[in-house]
């Protein structure tokens, strides 16, 4: 496994944490996705067609009538948002996904050299953290996640976008180093969320796992990192914020639209952007059972302070094994603790070499 | 003929009917029947908090001053007949020691104070609300305070299979109760605000019943051999948040302590 560092693990909007808590290492066993008889569709528009030997599979429904989105799911992918810019289709041929895949993962499992500067001392491969240890969605073929634009990629950001991207970073330079306050650290490191909980809930590096429980009128989406639940009240039956309440995962109400949950999410307080939004961004979701196995995740972005049009992308998630475990990230942060006390360390040695060298 | 024996058995009825607690007799309550869920267990879904001051402190205790000067009265301790049943907690000699420093040094030691989670039972009396979501193969327990979670296993019971601040739950219904067997815990959380705490060997059983479609009785056996010479129960009641539109909100405290833990870490003070 290579060795991440904090700046190569950081991505805008998503963050991996270098400090893995104690309570949080997920022992998962390396194995196969349960695969779907059916392949997600190609062109995202068209329904996927039943495979002629499979049994018909019916929706199932809880008792008391909703679509049955329950069980352990992971969004895992190695689809990335956006097409990447060399790749001009939209679907890549399997064998094609299986290269990529497969270059993927050896670079994941690649060991560093022990005595170099490179080495880590925690291996993602040993602890069974690497994308391609666990379950992952296997049938997607697409060169990125997102639909709309056709072209994979965001839309154009505006005038204002740009603005507040270019103020963002220079509010992170005057702040200073990363190692001089916690506060200049990624929100994932100190423990505040992860890209797995959003919305829009994205796959982050590893223990990209949820849990969907549902009671009567609400859908319950439990977030393995950061122990986040997403509690969507169906048909307005929780008070809606009012504009000056403002929260990390917004104000997510929902309804059925047929079997899929509709999922609209305001009063984001903007400490989380994603891929640079505004605080006022709006999250439309649609989660739809698609076979035992599946779900289907859309998601649509507005945000005209941010974007010129609306987008939408398409994550789906496949069956994964429970149980959730408890993610007690802040509980067990030692890493910031002791990447803070080393740069102090390293400040007071250079302090003290920086003193010899004056009274010599 | 046929009159008498109608009325005879219409009165044995009746005298059936008052022994079983369709019409309350003097002396006895009627067993509340909560109303059923689609799968026909008691129905405890919905957003509930405690009224009562075992966050200061589970035991019996008197208003008394708080722990940081400048903040007066905010932070006095509120009394409270407390939720301990029968006497005082049942300390070991080396344990109650402890007990009695950790309330000395509870301004550092109080795993509140930091935003850690809260661990069980303390989850359930911490004074916000808490929001039960029921399915049939398992029940999810949301606590506003840090966003903590509790995953009650009503389908599959296995054993924990690491320590957690949360404990592994295994639950069954009995009859009007919702059974909750609790372990794998870690020793990292407190009972409460007063010191109160327990090992890794913690087990908790809990026993929810719904009083009334607005109230559940909650009880709660502790048993700690390595902190306690006996087990002990606690019990209290949960109150049915019934404001229109009743929701939780955020508590993602960890910003909020950022300074508190890492400040003396940072390169330039504040």
């Amino acid at each position: 496994m290579k060795h991440r560092t904090l700046a190569a693990l950081s991505q805008s909007g998503g963050v991996l944490v270098v400090a893995i808590a104690v309570t949080a290492l997920a022992a998962r066993v390396a194995g196969q996705a349960p695969s779907s008889a059916k392949p997600l569709p190609a062109a995202p528009a068209k329904a996927a067609p039943a495979a002629p030997a499979a049994k018909k599979w019916t929706l199932p429904r809880t008792p008391d009538g909703q679509p049955d989105l329950q069980g352990y799911w992971t969004n895992s992918t190695y689809v990335p948002l956006e097409r990447p810019d060399k790749v001009t289709k939209a679907t890549y041929t399997p064998e094609e996904f299986a290269a990529v895949i497969k270059e993927a993962a050896s670079r994941e499992a690649e060991q560093t050299e022990p005595g170099t500067v490179a080495d880590v001392h925690y291996d993602f491969t040993q602890f069974g953290l690497d994308k391609s240890q666990s379950a992952f969605v296997k049938n997607d073929l697409r060169t990125s996640l997102i639909v709309d634009p056709p072209n994979g990629k965001m839309p154009p950001v505006t005038p204002e976008g740009q603005k507040r991207a270019a103020d963002r970073a220079a509010e992170r330079r005057r702040m200073g180093a990363t190692t001089d306050a916690v506060q200049n650290m990624p929100i994932g490191t100190r423990c505040l969320i992860m890209a797995g909980s959003g919305p829009p809930m994205m796959n982050a590096g590893y223990n990209n796992n949820y849990e969907i429980v549902q009671g009567p009128g609400y859908v319950m989406i439990l977030v393995e990192m950061i122990h986040d639940v997403r509690i969507i009240p169906i048909d307005n039956r929780a008070a809606a914020l009012p504009e000056n309440m403002r929260q990390w995962m917004g104000d997510s109400r929902g309804h059925w639209e047929g079997d899929t949950l509709v999922i609209e999410t305001t009063n984001l307080n903007g400490k989380n952007p994603f891929r640079g939004s505004s605080e006022n961004m709006r999250v439309t979701e649609r989660i739809a059972r698609v076979d035992a196995d599946t779900l289907s995740y859309k998601f649509t972005i507005t945000d005209p302070a941010t974007w010129t049009a609306p987008w939408t992308a398409e994550a789906p998630m496949t069956k994964s094994v429970g149980p959730i475990f408890e993610h007690a990230c802040h509980e067990g942060n030692y890493g910031v603790t002791n990447t803070l006390a080393g740069a102090r360390l390293e400040d007071r040695k250079a302090a003290e070499g920086a003193a010899k060298k004056t009274s010599n | 003929m046929r009159t008498r024996f109608c009325t005879a058995t219409l009165l044995a009825a009746a005298a059936f009917g008052v022994a079983w607690g369709v019409m309350p007799v003097a002396g006895q309550t009627a067993a509340y029947r909560a109303p059923r869920t689609a799968d026909g267990k008691p129905n405890v879904n919905g957003i509930w908090q405690a009224l009562n001051e075992a966050n200061w402190d589970i035991e019996g205790h008197s208003a008394g001053p708080g722990r940081v000067v400048a903040l007066g009265a905010e932070d006095a301790v509120v009394p409270g007949l407390g939720i301990v049943e029968g006497g005082p907690l049942p300390y070991l000699p080396a344990a109650l020691a402890k007990k009695k420093a950790n309330f000395d040094k509870r301004l550092t030691l109080d795993p509140e104070i930091k935003c850690y989670l809260p661990g069980v039972p303390r989850a359930m009396y911490i004074p916000q609300p808490f929001q039960i979501v029921q399915s049939t193969k398992t029940i999810m327990m949301a606590f506003q305070y840090a966003g903590a979670v509790r995953t009650i296993y009503m389908d599959e019971h296995k054993e924990a299979p690491a320590d957690s601040w949360m404990g592994w739950s295994n639950g069954h219904w009995e009859g009007e109760t919702l059974v909750i067997d609790s372990t794998g815990f870690n020793d990292l959380s407190w009972f409460d605000r007063a010191g109160n705490f327990h090992s890794d060997t913690l087990h908790v059983v809990e026993r929810i019943t719904p009083a009334d479609p607005d109230h559940l009785t909650w009880e709660a056996t502790i048993e700690d051999k390595a902190v306690y010479s006996r087990p002990w129960k606690m019990s209290m009641t949960l109150y049915r948040r019934k404001e229109k539109g009743a929701r939780l909100l955020e508590f993602r405290c960890v910003e909020f302590v950022e300074d508190l833990i890492y400040g003396h870490l940072r390169k330039v003070q504040k």
